[in-house]
């Protein structure tokens, strides 16, 4: 089977449009959870310096910032593992079906 | 083949111990320290073993898709650990320390920028990537447009990177021997070139990739074991920790918030864009997506390499921040035995003397060796980057138009290692003793004004053209190097002017929006038939970009 007729079914199979429209929704909302927090982060170091400086306990020595820094840091990689997950289980098992539907 | 192999193995291990023959006679730097043996056994050690690896691996190297990719036969995990190993330099460990030690809160926020790429680098890149491309980003690039133009000027953008990056890193190697080992400067830069040389030459991606492996490895070890010993002296109480730190920081209690290094918005902006999508534009990085077999592992690889580079990068928070009560308060590590004052070895060394503080002599020889294998391990990854841009781009598809044969493009593939290795010595010694701090801003500056907007456009927009693409990336290169050149660190900073005429350190907020705008412009204005030819051949991209469809797989050994 020529290579144009494969593309011609992919397209024309509505898994296809389900495949690429979940699979982009949940990059682009994914994206956004880790950079509207980094970048209101940035805003905020850049603006609000003394909102970091909040002690994290009453008479504690650790300021919030820390925290926050770190949360970043491992929410964003926690993030990476929820892609991932679903990528490599619900996406690819679409992914395949498309493919095979497609004669290939 | 095998005999010159051995021979040049022969002749680097000469080349080390007439290094540390010399090296030995001649004390005339003020900064070189004394001979330290126990480090250059350790390192001599990592050399032997990955030597041994290059020899395994150049057996297993015969086509131009071993060389290049190491046959796409690696694991997500390795080749995360691989991404790692690329990322994680020696200038990462130092420098991230020593911005903690010196500013304290600031230094989060810094490494918080270098991290926050890798997330995006998944959701938006990885797979695609992958899908798309089958040796380098200029495949990818060039992908619907025309091989001629947009593949030499993406290769050239690969180049610029990967240079500017090996000066960093070979001037950082230099000094950093120099000083740990008691090297002179030139033989450290000439020891790390040859051997570089060696490791990409003969073993390609394959042994590249197992020197980043071990290396990655032995610098999470390394720094998670100095953290727990350092950990221990404070009772294992992060409050205990601070409150000495923040007794001996001469900023008090304002080391813990953020200070004067992000106090401009649109700076502090222009960084963060900067370093976020020159990850995504750094040549030997992206390569490294195309060693896994299929964009599964592709995906597993960033969740494995931004696991481990988020953990490598809170570690030298807590480090940085020991350092500075640790190394802070003890006379023995301030030139002249004057706290406070000018710390011996320069700025950068407050984690080594917590390594000798808390771990005494051996440990300090075995962190030193490790940031000696972390130097070389990166130069590989980069050489390797700019060989296959100067061989698979401008030789077999450029120059040649693909009629090159495997053998011919794995000869002009190792020469263009030899060639990239003597340009990084001849440019390590030519930068010795200049501030290199600009060359990052540079590198970032060009992947992300440069590399990145053609690579997210002609995966994202089906409107991209040959004119668009050639003259953004003309005015992101031309913006990024202009401006980092008008900017403080290079036109106050080395030029001695008295005052900057771009106020930001990171051009890529102007850079990479003029890079886009252009590219958009000269995109939707052309009118060419070839335009609409490129236009049109997006489907097929696009399909192939979303399912994988005929994209390249791994190869049978």
């Amino acid at each position: 089977m020529s290579k144009d007729s494969i593309q011609v079914k992919i397209r024309a199979n509505p898994k296809f449009a389900e495949l690429v429209g979940k699979r982009t929704r949940f990059a682009i909302i994914l994206s956004l959870v880790v950079l509207v927090p980094y970048y209101s982060f940035m805003f905020l170091v850049s603006t609000q310096p003394q909102f970091f400086a909040t002690k994290l306990a009453e008479g504690g020595i650790v300021t919030i910032g820390w925290p926050i820094a770190a949360l970043i840091i491992i929410g964003g990689w926690l993030l990476t593992g929820v892609y991932v997950s679903r990528a490599n289980g619900e996406f690819d098992r679409l992914t395949a079906e498309v493919l095979k539907e497609a004669g290939k | 083949m095998k005999r010159s192999f051995f021979a040049l193995i022969a002749g680097t291990l000469l080349a080390a111990s007439f290094t540390v023959f010399a090296a030995g006679g001649a004390i005339e730097g003020v900064e070189k320290q004394p001979i330290n043996v126990s480090a250059i056994a350790m390192f001599m050690i990592f050399v032997v073993a990955t030597l041994g690896i290059t020899k395994w691996a150049a057996g297993k190297t015969k086509t131009t898709a071993d060389f290049y990719t190491a046959g796409g036969g690696i694991t997500g995990f390795q080749n995360g650990l691989a991404i790692a190993g690329d990322y994680m330099s020696a200038a990462t460990l130092l420098g991230i320390t020593s911005m903690v030690y010196f500013k304290g809160y600031d230094g989060f926020v810094y490494a918080v920028c270098f991290f926050i790429g890798w997330p995006i680098i998944l959701f938006l890149i990885a797979e695609r990537l992958r899908n798309l491309g089958k040796f380098t980003f200029a495949d990818i690039a060039s992908y619907r447009l025309d091989q001629n133009r947009i593949r030499t000027f993406a290769a050239i953008g690969s180049l610029t990177v990967v240079c500017f990056y090996l000066i960093v890193q070979m001037v950082g190697a230099g000094q950093l021997i120099q000083l740990l080992f008691g090297l002179e400067y030139n033989y450290a830069v000439v020891c790390v070139g040859i051997l570089m040389m060696v490791y990409v030459t003969f073993g390609g991606m394959t042994a590249t990739t197992w020197v980043q492996i071990i290396k990655a490895c032995l610098l999470l070890g390394g720094g998670i074991t100095l953290m727990l010993m350092t950990l221990s002296q404070f009772g294992w109480s992060l409050d205990n920790l601070f409150s000495k730190a923040i007794e001996s920081h001469k900023l008090g209690e304002k080391m813990m918030a953020p200070g004067s290094l992000m106090a401009d918005p649109i700076s502090a902006f222009s960084l963060s864009l900067g370093l976020l999508f020159g990850t995504a534009g750094l040549p030997h990085i992206m390569m490294r997506f195309f060693t896994v077999p299929n964009a599964k592992e592709a995906r597993k690889s960033v969740f494995y390499a931004t696991g481990f580079i988020g953990l490598f990068f809170l570690v030298t928070i807590v480090l940085g921040a020991a350092a500075i009560s640790i190394v802070g308060t003890n006379p023995a590590y301030f030139e002249g035995g004057i706290v406070g004052g000018k710390i011996i070895g320069g700025g950068n060394m407050p984690v080594m003397h917590l390594a000798k503080a808390v771990g005494g002599d051996i440990f300090l020889g075995f962190l030193s060796a490790v940031a000696f294998a972390t130097i070389l391990a990166v130069v590989s990854g980069l050489a390797l980057a700019g060989a296959s841009a100067i061989s698979h781009d401008l030789y077999a598809r450029v120059i040649k138009k693909g009629t090159a044969t495997s053998e011919q493009e794995m000869r002009v593939t190792r020469f263009a290692s030899v060639g990239l290795g003597i340009t990084a010595i001849l440019l390590g010694i030519a930068f010795k003793d200049q501030n290199v701090l600009f060359l990052v801003a540079l590198a970032f500056g060009v992947a992300s004004s440069v590399n990145f907007p053609v690579l997210i456009l002609s995966m994202y927009w089906k409107g991209l053209t040959t004119r668009g693409a050639l003259w953004g990336g003309i005015a992101g290169l031309v913006s990024s190097v202009g401006l980092v050149i008008l900017s403080p660190t290079v036109w106050v900073k080395i030029f001695g002017n008295p005052a900057a005429i771009f106020p930001y350190d990171h051009p890529a907020i102007v850079s990479m929006t003029l890079a886009f705008f252009v590219t958009w412009l000269l995109s939707v204005t052309d009118k060419s038939a070839r335009a609409d030819n490129e236009k049109a051949a997006y489907e097929e991209q696009y399909i192939r970009a979303q399912t994988g469809l005929g994209s390249a797989g791994a190869h049978a050994h």
